[in-house]
């Protein structure tokens, strides 16, 4: 029997991590990739990864906190197992990645140096200066490459996966590929195919996402009968440098060294920042939320930054931005961030040492994606280590990791929490293939008549043969652009079930007019036009599910932001009345639970995307409301606390409030 | 502010066909990059004498001067797409942006090029760290701040090519591997754990296509976008070159 394959789609971390793994495990893998691994969108990653440290753990740290802060973040739509298991493995995966040369900072005992993130009190992040991505990405990388001189790793680098092979029983068989450069296409026979491609950004026109990231893998897996989870969770960045082509990130880290975000107290006050005196600065994050300061999650910063700017506090005519502050910060600290300094220096030609940045928030992140399997250990609450259904999708024989997966960030991702999920999904998958690979329904991949690969191929042929045909007036780059437009106007920070309505209307007529697109390049040759156009399609059939997602989801959570459903906020002077105030809050927030603490799941159809709903793991930790210590919303976590120790009569032994 | 904005861009359909000149006029818009430029073009295909035409080929990836993958001659000068700003090039040049592609390198199509070369010799060099495995075996090695300070600029090095490009010793038809080579290679001999293939990496270095082919014009560390010390890198590298040299010498 000729040897087993897995073919690995992305070439970012966790396709890299997925395919040394396998390596070392001495299983072949054929890793398909956009472009050259190194240059994947992983290395955009500026701010870093999180695990609890040695310092962390002295002031009270655990995996266990980790993993909470995670699952609160996320709004407890987590699939609680694997993301408890990405927690406790996170402190070796650093280990990891420090053997494998990535560049961290240090302190003087030679130690790696760490700062505090979004939705975490402790500081748990590891970095490489700004530029973390890019390490990690390149720490792996070189690994692969050591495995492709030991010819164990095939790379097909400028190669497009043109969708999943499946045989009669609906078993995944290999993938279909096309060079860019000859444009030919061919067959790759596999025993696995796993889905490392990353996120779908570039749905919403411009975003801080790389121009590759256009969720075609994922849309091409979906067509192809794979169930998509939780599309409508996309997370919008809080601070991006708005620009003509991209939005670029300004990460995270900026604030976890200290940087502060603020508008003048004045509406309109547009005399340079400089010289606006300290108490006419309006620094809302902090003022809101004492305990977390600049550093809530993403979803909470982005909602208060788009709501001042929307009041009229803007600090730009030109479009919306608040000032994100780093002028006072020590030089030692300002060196740190000399990576995404350069970059704002660079596209803006002002430098933020000396002048606020001006930012606005920007589609960042999917929280959602294909949706995948896990094997749950009974004992620990996390996963059984080399299970084959960590991380396959319906599809037997495909998988998915990485951004691509839903599984860890529920509703909202916390910052620097994607690099690990990233590598966690790569490994712990890699680890289940043997067992899969022995247990294969209906013999190997090799052994399957060549017919099933040769008929596919010619599927894909005719496909592009008619995709070369498209003679239509519209042009292709006009028609994204207007669909970027409508995503991001009624689809990121705020949404409304009227918008989300019109919303869909337009995907149906943007569907129809790509019927009349017209192929402006007919080349044989490295045609980057008409991958474009194959990947608008798959863009469409993606917007489709985000949108019909966010608007049957009527509630607030995480990104996911209806103001018609949000559950009103205790206000009353009267302590009495406060309280009661309070315990509304908390039954309205009790059934919302109970309806909406469900996972989205869409399965293809012609006609779009056929919505179900499927439970979610919250075994581990009970769902709480998430007020990150927001002014005056302490009544609400001690209401609920009162509420849930009569209701459940807490058994002996148990922890408190779900365990430390 | 000037209306609209003049670029001249070097055209090839094809690794073997004929290289030809077209004109675009773009709609100028503030802080646009040459990126913005090529999108505009793929917006309306046409020409500035109104000729129907192609979109332009040219690799690009995340925008943000990280990945590497837009390297082209802007004026005469290698650099990235994204990160230079029509502003600043008219400035250079008020009536015309001239785009070309990389010359070191085989034209797949336009301005996009194919530089697997530099992955190769990166595999050549064996620039990697060769840890015992992926399993957990504990922290990796300590290293103080003043170390991963002097190391670190060598790891941002995002294989752009921008060196390759300005080195007049780095030619089509030799093999010489670079200044970005020599700088990874200098960087993976210096990690704890890195340094065990350091004479299988400097034994490379010393064949053909090695550090011996530089010619110290030091456009290398001009043109690096990411400020990777190539020329102290290169320098080190001849230091251990030389010594490992000496110790052949006398263990023979």
């Amino acid at each position: 029997m000729a040897k087993q394959r897995v073919v690995v789609v992305g070439g970012g971390l966790a396709g890299l991590s997925a395919a040394m793994k396998m390596a070392e495990l001495g299983i072949p893998v054929d890793l398909v990739s956009l472009v050259p691994a190194r240059r994947s969108h992983s290395v955009c990653a500026q701010g870093g990864i999180n695990s609890v440290n040695q310092v962390t753990r002295q002031l009270g740290d655990s995996e266990w906190k980790h993993f909470d802060d995670t699952v609160y973040g996320g709004d407890f739509l987590n699939e609680q197992p694997p993301a408890k298991e990405m927690c406790y493995w996170a402190p070796r995966i650093i280990d990891l990645l420090d053997r494998c040369g990535v560049m961290f900072n240090r302190l003087a005992e030679g130690d790696r140096d760490v700062r505090r993130f979004g939705g975490t009190l402790y500081p748990r992040t590891a970095f490489a200066g700004a530029t973390t991505g890019q390490q990690m990405l390149y720490g792996l990388d070189e690994q692969v490459r050591r495995w492709e001189v030991e010819g164990l790793v095939t790379k097909h680098e400028f190669h497009d996966f043109l969708g999943p092979i499946l045989d009669d029983k609906g078993v995944c068989r290999g993938a279909v590929v096309q060079d860019l450069f000859s444009m030919k296409i061919r067959a790759l026979p596999a025993d696995a195919v796993m889905i490392a491609s990353g996120g779908p950004g570039v749905i919403f026109g411009k975003s801080t996402n790389s121009t590759i990231c256009t969720g075609s893998a994922s849309a091409r897996c979906y067509r192809a009968g794979a169930k998509y989870a939780n599309g409508e969770f996309i997370q919008v960045h809080p601070t991006a440098i708005p620009g003509t082509d991209k939005h670029r990130l300004m990460s995270e880290s900026a604030r976890g060294e200290g940087g502060r975000v603020w508008v003048p107290r004045k509406k309109g006050d547009r005399r340079p920042p400089e010289q606006i005196p300290e108490d006419e600065r309006w620094y809302f994050l902090e003022e809101k939320y004492p305990t977390y300061g600049n550093l809530v999650p993403r979803d909470i910063a982005t909602r208060e930054i788009f709501w001042v700017c929307r009041e009229g506090y803007s600090v730009s005519d030109v479009n919306f931005a608040a000032y994100l502050d780093l002028t006072h910060l020590p030089h030692n600290r300002i060196e740190k961030l000399e990576g995404i300094l350069e970059i704002y220096e660079k596209f803006v030609g002002v430098d933020p040492r000396k002048v606020p940045m001006q930012v606005f928030p920007a589609v960042h992140y999917s929280m959602g994606g294909l949706w995948v399997d896990y094997e749950k250990n009974g004992q620990t609450g996390g996963l059984v280590i080399g299970s084959p259904r960590n991380g396959m999708t319906n599809i037997p024989g495909l998988y998915a990791i990485g951004e691509c997966d839903y599984q860890y960030h529920g509703a909202n991702r916390l910052g620097a929490n994607s690099l690990l999920s990233c590598i966690f999904a790569g490994l712990v998958a890699g680890e289940g293939v043997p067992t899969w690979l022995q247990s294969l329904p209906h013999g190997a991949a090799a052994s399957q008549p060549s017919s099933l690969f040769d008929n596919e191929v010619r599927k894909h042929q005719e496909q592009y043969e008619q995709l070369l045909k498209m003679d239509g007036p519209e042009n292709p780059f006009q028609l994204h652009l207007e669909l970027g437009t409508a995503m991001t106007k009624y689809c990121t920070v705020v949404r409304h079930n009227d918008e989300l309505q019109r919303l869909l209307g337009e995907l149906d007529e943007f569907q129809a007019r790509y019927k009349r697109v017209g192929l402006p390049d007919k080349g044989h040759w490295t045609n980057q036009t008409l991958r474009f156009v194959r990947e608008l399609a798959d863009m469409l059939v993606l917007a489709k599910v985000i949108a019909q997602g966010a608007l049957q989801r009527d509630e607030c959570r995480g990104a996911h932001y209806k103001p018609e459903f949000a559950i009103p906020s205790p206000t009353a002077d009267d302590p009495t009345e406060l309280h009661r105030q309070a315990i509304e809050y908390c039954r309205a927030f009790a059934t919302q639970t109970e309806k909406w603490l469900k996972t989205t799941i869409a399965e293809y159809t012609p006609d779009g995307p056929r919505i179900s709903y499927a439970p979610v793991d919250t075994s581990l930790i009970p769902p709480r409301p998430r007020t990150y210590g927001l002014k005056g919303a302490g009544i609400i976590d001690r209401v609920w606390r009162e509420m849930q120790a009569q209701q459940a009569a807490v058994p002996a032994g148990a922890p408190a409030n779900g365990g430390k | 502010m000037p209306e609209y904005v003049t670029l001249r861009i070097k055209r090839q359909d094809g690794p073997d066909t004929a290289a030809y000149w077209q004109t675009f006029h773009v709609d100028y818009q503030p802080q646009m990059n040459v990126t913005t430029c090529l999108q505009l073009i793929a917006l309306k295909p046409v020409t500035a004498d109104g000729q129907k035409t192609t979109p332009v080929a040219y690799d690009a990836a995340c925008l943000e001067e990280v990945c590497g993958s837009c390297t082209m001659n802007i004026n005469g000068k290698v650099r990235q797409a994204c990160s230079t700003l029509v502003d600043n090039l008219l400035k250079e040049d008020p009536n015309v942006i001239t785009l070309e592609p990389m010359y070191k390198y085989p034209v797949k199509r336009d301005l996009a090029v194919d530089r697997s070369r530099m992955f190769n010799d990166l595999k050549r060099l064996k620039a990697w760290v060769p840890v015992d495995g992926y399993y957990d075996l504990g922290p990796g090695p300590k290293m103080s701040p003043k170390q991963q300070q002097q190391l670190y600029p060598y790891s941002r090095c995002m294989t752009c090519g921008c060196c390759t490009e300005a080195c007049p010793q780095y030619t089509r038809e030799n093999q010489f591997v670079g200044a970005f080579a020599i700088s990874l290679t200098v960087l993976f001999n210096s990690h704890p754990t890195g340094a065990v293939l350091k004479e299988e990496r400097l034994g490379e270095l010393m064949k053909p296509g090695g550090i011996s082919e530089c010619g110290q014009a030091q456009n290398c560390l001009r043109v690096c976008p990411k400020g990777v010390p190539n020329v102290t890198g290169i320098a080190q590298g001849y230091r251990q070159v030389t010594v490992q040299w000496f110790k052949g010498l006398f263990s023979r």
